[in-house]
């Protein structure tokens, strides 16, 4: 036990030590969470709107108002011409073209339908479902009171039943994005950085070649892994501590949740990293290897952790793939307790899972950690 | 394994592949000796080193260090030894103190036995002033005499020693000789690799390995008369040159 303590004192030295790597391990993730949070979001808005009006009439000029009116459209450009406005989206200042055809107003008055041809920038293909489902409802709306206008002061025939769904948005009310995003991107903070930290921090006493005069100690493998590792534990979970103050502070993400769940979890959770930092550290002899290594890994694990893209609609070998994904655990518990309040019996088999993968992937890391040169 | 001895080797080989680094290695070496295990660049002196400090599981051959084998106790050798390796090894980002501290501490020394031995060091080597500095900012003679002591700290019965003066000015290589000698008279083994011919001659005795193989082992005055020179220079080369 002693001997664990020596190597946790003299760890915490050098990690306090390093000028370099300090603002790195507590600055870096700070400034990353506030900024992410604020430019990662779903929603589209700012949409570069054009018209082309061949019809020239009152409908066709209180359409293009709708429009106007809407707080996600702007930059109100006209074209002349169809091959115009087809240009102008090729140079990309544009996204979006809506093209009212000649005699618009008068074939709706006359035979109650008329078209309209809309002309998306489907490049980023979920902006443009975005956009899609925004010109959608606008149109809708517009043609709603149009009828009433047209048709249904002509027309004696009764109205038809309207189905409304009004929906609620359950956990995120207002369907604020950061109380979305937040807890995922404190989860990829807390995992990169100690992974990173791990992954490096054994390869780099190889590269010194102190870790060869370690291992001429009668030191113990277990003592010198706990003491390695329990340093980057901890600084695990204070970065999760300045998250949460952060997303208290800053964002108002609401706790609905135990915290001493969230802390439970996430002492288990950061094992399995650490693991992970710490196996392939054993199998690299550089820091720049360590370094490839783990970003392979990282950049697998956030961009199938359901944090971005829902994993529901992964296709299913990739959804199985995730399932040996810790960070979609983490952002799952994390939204779950956070934002639902889910309880202890909630995350359990989530937690169950977890710890199975820390057992596992600790277990690995001892095992191919070997006391020889 | 003999009462007087503390290392022996027998027929101790270490292949990597196709290539055998060390071959079929046979010697002894005595409780409180200085031996001198020279050879040049690439002759398997540092591969044949980390077989008997138990870094290197050896291929076939026998060996056992301070009465342990070194295929099932190496755990057991390694309490038993220090080691001083060819790179620097104490933390360049932790003080003088804090180096001795860390390695008593590994070592399984008590907080008082670590305190008093750190004074002990701190004046022997004459280091008062700068015990609180970083080792990183020591010239390097002072830094090896500092590893040396440290591999010493927790009272080993052999110190294995890898070039311990490459690099470091006549006057220190010097101290660093007489800090040897100090310990060995102590009772301490010294199992030391050198390139420089004037160490060997301050060893009890000498083995000269070129590929792979231990060509000559006697100590240096009858080496030189076997080889009919006047100095242990003349010896090597006679012998690595072939």
């Amino acid at each position: 036990m002693n001997t664990i303590a020596y190597i946790v004192q003299k760890e915490f030295k050098q990690i306090f030590r390093n000028k370099g790597m300090l603002p790195i391990i507590f600055i870096l993730p700070i400034l990353q969470l506030v900024i992410l949070s604020n430019a990662a979001t779903y929603e589209v808005k700012n949409i570069k709107f054009a018209y082309v009006d061949q019809d020239h009439s009152s409908t066709s000029r209180a359409l293009v108002d709708r429009f106007n009116a809407s707080s996600y459209f702007n930059v109100m450009t006209t074209f002349p011409s169809h091959e115009k406005a087809s240009s102008a989206m090729l140079l990309g200042n544009v996204d979006v073209v809506l093209e009212i055809p000649k005699h618009f107003e008068r074939d709706f008055i006359k035979e109650k339908a008329s078209r309209l041809g809309i002309t998306i920038n489907a490049i980023d293909g979920a902006a443009a479902g975005v956009e899609s489902g925004y010109i959608n409802q606008i149109v809708q709306n517009f043609n709603k009171d149009l009828k009433v206008t047209y048709v249904g002061l002509s027309n004696k025939t009764p109205k038809p039943v309207n189905i409304l769904s009004i929906p609620s948005f359950w956990y995120n009310i207002t369907l604020d994005y950061k109380t979305f995003m937040v807890p995922g991107i404190l989860v990829l903070l807390v995992s990169m950085i100690t992974l990173f930290l791990s992954g490096m921090n054994i390869v780099r006493e190889k590269e010194i070649g102190t870790l060869e005069q370690m291992n001429v100690t009668p030191i113990r493998k277990s003592q010198f892994i706990i003491g390695k590792l329990f340093p980057f534990w901890v600084i695990g979970m204070g970065l999760l501590t300045i998250g949460l103050i952060l997303a208290k502070l800053i964002f108002d993400v609401p706790m609905v949740g135990s915290l001493l769940l969230l802390y439970g979890y996430t002492s288990i959770y950061i094992l399995v990293i650490l693991g992970m930092g710490l196996f392939i550290s054993n199998f690299t002899d550089t820091q720049q290897q360590a370094m490839f290594i783990a970003w392979f890994f990282v950049v697998i694990f956030i961009l199938m952790s359901g944090l971005f893209t829902p994993i529901e609609s992964m296709p299913e070998w990739a959804q199985l793939l995730t399932e040996f994904n810790p960070i979609k655990y983490f952002v799952e518990i994390m939204r779950m307790v956070m934002l639902k309040g889910s309880g202890f019996s909630d995350i359990l088999p989530l937690a169950l899972k977890t710890l199975a993968y820390a057992i596992v992937m600790n277990g690995l890391a001892v095992w191919s950690y070997k006391k020889t040169a | 394994m003999k009462e007087n001895n503390v290392i022996e080797a027998e027929e101790l080989t270490k292949e990597f592949g196709a290539f055998t680094a060390v071959n079929a290695i046979s010697f002894e070496v005595k409780k409180g000796e200085i031996f001198g295990f020279l050879g040049a660049n690439g002759a398997g002196k540092t591969t044949a080193m980390k077989m008997l400090i138990g870094i290197s599981k050896p291929s076939s051959g026998k060996a056992k260090v301070a009465g342990f084998d070194v295929y099932a106790q190496a755990e057991s050798i390694k309490k038993n030894i220090g080691y001083m390796s060819q790179k620097f090894a104490l933390y360049d980002d932790l003080t003088v103190k804090e180096n001795i501290t860390f390695f008593g501490g590994i070592y399984g020394l008590s907080r008082a036995r670590i305190k008093e031995k750190t004074k002990h060091l701190i004046m022997e080597l004459g280091l008062d002033g700068i015990a609180d500095q970083l080792v990183g900012s020591l010239p390097l003679g002072w830094k090896q005499k500092l590893s040396f002591s440290v591999s010493l700290l927790h009272e080993p019965k052999i110190v294995f020693l890898d070039e311990p003066t490459g690099g470091v000015d006549p006057i220190t290589r010097r101290q660093f000789w007489e800090m040897i000698y100090k310990s060995a008279n102590q009772g301490t083994t010294i199992f030391v690799t050198t390139h420089y011919m004037d160490e060997a001659e301050y060893c009890d005795r000498v083995s000269i390995m070129v590929d792979g193989r231990i060509e000559a082992l006697d100590t240096p005055k009858k080496l030189k008369a076997q080889f009919n020179v006047d100095n242990m220079n003349d010896v090597f080369l006679k012998l690595a040159r072939g």
